[in-house]
């Protein structure tokens, strides 16, 4: 049987039980207002019901007993007894049709027209005025439920059982598994007995009871969805969009709680692809797309966790806007912003205020939005991620939990307390100090993790907490690192001592301690003792250890393009002069000391042999040390796939964490500028610009025959340290000038470049007249000139060509300028 | 402290569960309690409130134990010194109220309650809804809710 079937019969049986005693109350007293609305709005409900599903002889005989219940209700007639009755034969008949349809699976043949016309006299006011049938009458149209008694009286499969009973059940079962487990752990701290064998049986049979219990609680994921299809419908129709949803995997279970949710994120994310997401016809007829936009939910479960994809096939997001909307509202500091891989850029779109529609429109749009689906999806211990490829569409993924009532955890113990941390999270354990050969290594106060290829910022959770170390323990002769993953970020939390894993139930923590924040609630253990659950969200939020969009250490693709939530961690160091420098501690993937005798030199360039490759190092320092001395040479190790680099620096100084605010100073090459750290003047490094000095190619493979010249004309030097080392890692050979003027006395000095970059907006000579003076006439006639600008509007697209620019690009758009340039110099100029 | 009680007072009067902090006798409506109990294991919440000496396991269910010492200010109890809990219920949480010592039920008459004495410490003050007076000594009756308005909430 249908599922919408068994739920209207589930309900229908519940309403006509609930109106035989209502319509009774009112014959007693008809002026009874309330009962009389809640017999029409019963009756009302069945009718509408009925007519959604296709139920005609029901949806007949219901709407003759509503109009005379509407007339009763609006006061056009008065309630009498001959009227019940008439209403109360109508409703013996919905019995007999619904239970026709309960044993049938569809309603039984049968004529109801006498029945629906004399209801029908009745409302028009023309009672009988002789009734002697109902006592007779009543029984009569039973005849036909006496024959299909049998039928009817087979218990239905489902019943409704309300949510309350659900969760009291929830709750004892719980309580149950926690005194299951206290048993347990007395019986194996007594050893054998004769409790052993029913001990164990109670076990398993508690364990069926808690997987039967979560199994009412489960639900198909499809019922979150339901209202999804219509909803696209209409929103096509508004948008004037042609949409098609695909839903994958609506069979896949969850937790009723986990799901309610859930529900109104899924929603706003579906709302948003159609709307944002998803182009208009025109748009996608012009790109070559299929007219037909597509959405496609897809729900599967992966080891403990329900993932849920909401993919459109639409436009992508639009990166440029999204780095502008970041910047106009403070959400980073320019610099690391205009410094950022497209991804980070991305998940800007989970910050408070930042909507990308350019109109406000009646669907979305107002800039609430997908942070409130973050803290959401984050509430329930989830994680929404996004990845999207420009014109070709955006995936959101989000990964819950299956079940928030009932968790494994891990107990660990730190400064003599317990604490319980959950699985979900926890991706390995690693015993560093006391002789295993692994250790926790302070830079400066900074304790660090050298795992396999990466440096793991650490967690001392004792620290965290704010307790204090066991006295004995010294500091950090042995524990254990539990690393975890918040998001996209990998930290470690230090912890003295690891102890089992349990199952626990996660009680929430009282209102007078939900501020704390490290604990996502509390339980009680096998052993009868109360511990927190730590919450490794709220403890990487609170040390700043991981946040939105925080490092990760194998993307570190370009040498700046890092940004955390507030804060990064910066590992100080210093080279040459006294200044300190910074980088990103998340771009260096190890600290090294090399012997100094083993480094070698390849070509006039210093390497050195390092896990059984050619490591090429860069000295900061001036030239390479003299060969034959001794000692040891710090390196900060860069690596991408196979390859290492090695930096050479004098010394170590400090990791700290730090709002990174570059101020961009003298054109400095290897240096993005000045920020101040720790309370001093420090030199922030342009990581890309070192690694280059190793070899052009280094972070690009393909090798440039002969690198392409090219200048930049910006009169911002602080866009200008931006983007000149973004060209120079592709391998560009960049020479940048600050004003249209100088970049034409190069020209009349006779260089020579493959193309130009110019600003529109400059004092002096503007970019307009700029390229119209390279147009007129001389060496760079021909050349390409791409516009590079903060206004990407058509006409300003439209009057930068007519001046004679190749091409127009956004100034925040790093892609799009790569682009645009291996566009303009692999075809012949077309000037 | 001994139970005074005549037949006629009990019937109007309240029951109060009287109970000590550092020496002063202190009363709780009898209704609130839930439960009385001795010296629990406690587990400490690091970075509560200072009041909040940390959770305790009641029958399955957790309760938060709030010390009244340090709630009202005073100096922690001696070394070795348990206290005892009185469990009373807000808001669908439980929580423990540790006290030095539990006494009696004793019937109290509300006209016999004055209003907080200008004198009494503001950390009293706050959380006492009136002194009785018995016996030459004072009783402060204590107002649960104000006595667990801590942290955040306060």
């Amino acid at each position: 049987m249908d599922d919408l079937i068994a739920d209207f019969l589930a309900e229908t049986g519940e309403g006509l039980a609930a109106l035989d005693l209502a319509l009774v109350r009112l014959e007693k007293a008809p002026d009874d207002k309330p009962t009389l609305s809640e017999i029409f709005r019963t009756v009302h409900t069945i009718k509408g019901t009925c007519g959604f599903l296709g139920l005609p002889r029901l949806e007949r005989v219901a709407h003759a007993a509503e109009n005379i219940l509407g007339l009763y209700r609006d006061g056009a007639m008065s309630v009498t007894p001959a009227g019940i009755t008439l209403v109360l034969r109508a409703l013996d008949r919905i019995k007999e049709i619904v239970n026709g349809l309960e044993s049938g699976g569809a309603e039984p043949a049968g004529d109801d027209s006498a029945l629906i016309a004399e209801l029908d006299a009745a409302a028009a006011g023309e009672m009988p005025a002789v009734k002697p049938e109902p006592v007779a009458e009543a029984p009569s149209p039973l005849e036909a439920p006496a024959a299909e008694a049998p039928a009817g009286a087979q218990a239905p499969q489902s019943i409704r059982v309300s949510v309350e009973v659900l969760e009291d059940l929830m709750m004892l079962v719980s309580e149950l598994v926690l005194t299951r487990n206290q048993l347990m752990q007395l019986a194996r701290a007594r050893g054998d007995g004769p409790y052993t064998v029913p001990l164990q049986r109670l076990s398993h049979i508690t364990s069926d009871l808690q997987d039967g219990v979560m199994k009412t609680r489960m639900q198909p994921i499809g019922n979150a969805w339901q209202k999804l299809p219509r909803l696209v419908r209409d929103l096509a129709t508004e948008l004037g969009k042609r949409i098609e949803l695909e839903m994958r995997g609506a069979d896949t279970e969850l937790d009723r709680q986990v799901l309610e949710l859930i529900k109104d994120p899924l929603t706003h994310m579906v709302r948003n692809s159609a709307d944002h997401g998803l182009e208009s016809t025109e748009a996608r007829r012009a790109a070559g797309k299929p007219e037909t936009g597509r959405i496609t939910l897809n729900a599967y479960h992966e080891g403990g966790h329900i993932l849920i994809e909401i993919a459109d096939d639409g436009k992508g997001l639009d990166t440029a806007r999204i780095r502008q909307k970041a910047i106009a509202n403070g959400l980073a500091p320019e610099a690391e912003i205009a410094a950022m891989p497209d991804r980070e850029i991305h998940r800007f779109i989970f910050r408070a205020g930042l909507s990308t529609a350019q109109a406000i429109t009646a669907v979305s749009g107002r800039g609430v939005g997908m942070d409130v689906v973050k803290t959401n999806v984050e509430r329930i211990g989830g994680t929404i991620d996004v990845a999207s490829v420009s014109g070709r569409g955006t995936t959101f993924t989000i990964k819950i939990p299956l079940t928030l009532a009932i968790v494994s955890a891990l107990v660990v113990e730190v400064a003599g307390e317990r604490f319980a941390i959950p699985q979900i999270g926890v991706l390995e354990l690693v015993r560093v100090g006391g002789g295993s050969g692994v250790g926790v290594e302070r830079i400066k106060d900074a304790p660090v993790l050298r795992l396999r290829d990466r440096l793991l910022p650490l967690v001392s959770l004792a620290e965290a907490l704010g307790l204090e170390p066991v006295p004995d323990a010294g500091t950090e002769q042995a524990g254990f690192v539990v690393v975890t993953q918040v998001g996209p970020s990998v930290f470690g939390i230090i912890v003295d001592r690891l102890y089992d894993t349990e199952e626990i139930v996660v009680k929430p923590v009282p209102p007078i301690l939900r501020h704390i924040g490290m604990f996502s609630g509390n339980t009680i253990l096998g052993d009868g003792s109360v511990i927190m659950i730590l919450d490794p969200n709220g403890i990487a939020r609170a040390t700043g250890v991981a946040g939105e969009g925080a490092q990760r250490v194998s993307d570190a693709k370009t040498g700046h393009g890092m940004r955390s939530d507030d804060r990064t961690a910066l590992l100080l160091f210093r080279a040459g002069d006294a200044t300190p420098k910074a980088v990103p501690l998340g771009l260096v993937a190890r600290l090294d000391d090399i012997p100094m005798e083993q480094i070698e030199s390849s070509g006039g360039q210093p390497v050195v042999q390092y896990r059984g490759q050619l490591m090429p190092l860069v000295s900061m320092t001036g030239g390479p040390p003299e060969p034959g001395e001794r000692g040891r040479q710090t390196v900060l190790v860069f690596s991408e796939r196979e390859r290492s680099l090695g930096l050479m620096v004098d010394a170590i100084l400090d990791v700290v964490e730090e709002a990174m605010e570059v101020r961009a100073g003298q054109a400095r090459p290897g240096f993005l500028g000045t920020a101040v750290v720790a309370g001093k003047v420090t030199e922030v490094i342009d990581t890309g610009w070192w690694l280059r000095q190793a070899g052009g190619d280094w972070f690009r493979p393909a090798a440039v025959s002969a690198p392409k010249r090219l200048l930049v004309v910006e009169d911002s030097g602080f866009f200008r340290q931006l983007v000149v080392p973004a060209l120079a890692a592709e391998g560009y050979e960049v020479v940048a000038v600050e004003a249209a003027a100088a970049a034409l006395r190069l020209r009349e000095a006779g260089e020579e470049f493959d193309a130009v970059v110019s600003d529109i907006e400059m004092p002096g000579m503007d970019g307009y007249a700029f390229v119209r003076a390279i147009r007129e006439g001389g060496a760079w006639a021909e050349l390409p000139v791409v516009a590079l600008s903060g206004r990407t509007e058509p006409d300003a697209v439209a009057k930068g060509r007519a001046a004679g620019f190749t091409d127009y690009v956004g100034k925040y758009d790093r892609e799009a300028l790569l682009e645009s340039l291996r566009g303009c110099l692999a075809l012949p100029v077309a000037a | 402290m001994r139970t005074q009680s005549t037949g006629a007072a009990v019937a109007e009067a309240e029951l109060f569960l009287t109970l000590s902090v550092a020496g002063q006798p202190c009363g709780v409506p009898v209704l609130a309690v839930r439960d009385v109990l001795g010296p629990q294991s406690i587990t400490r919440i690091p970075l509560a409130p200072p009041e909040v000496a940390g959770a305790m396991n009641l029958r399955g269910r957790i309760v938060t134990a709030v010390d009244l010492r340090r709630r009202l200010g005073l100096p922690p109890r001696e070394r070795g010194a348990q206290p005892m809990s009185i469990v009373v219920e807000q808001g669908g949480e439980l929580y423990s109220m540790l006290a030095d010592t539990v006494g009696e039920v004793l019937p109290l008459r509300a006209e016999e309650c004055a209003p907080n004495p200008p004198t009494l410490d503001p950390a009293w003050r706050e959380i006492s809804r009136g002194v009785h007076r018995r016996d030459g000594g004072l009783l402060v009756i204590l107002e649960v809710e104000r006595v667990l308005t801590i942290g955040e909430a306060r």
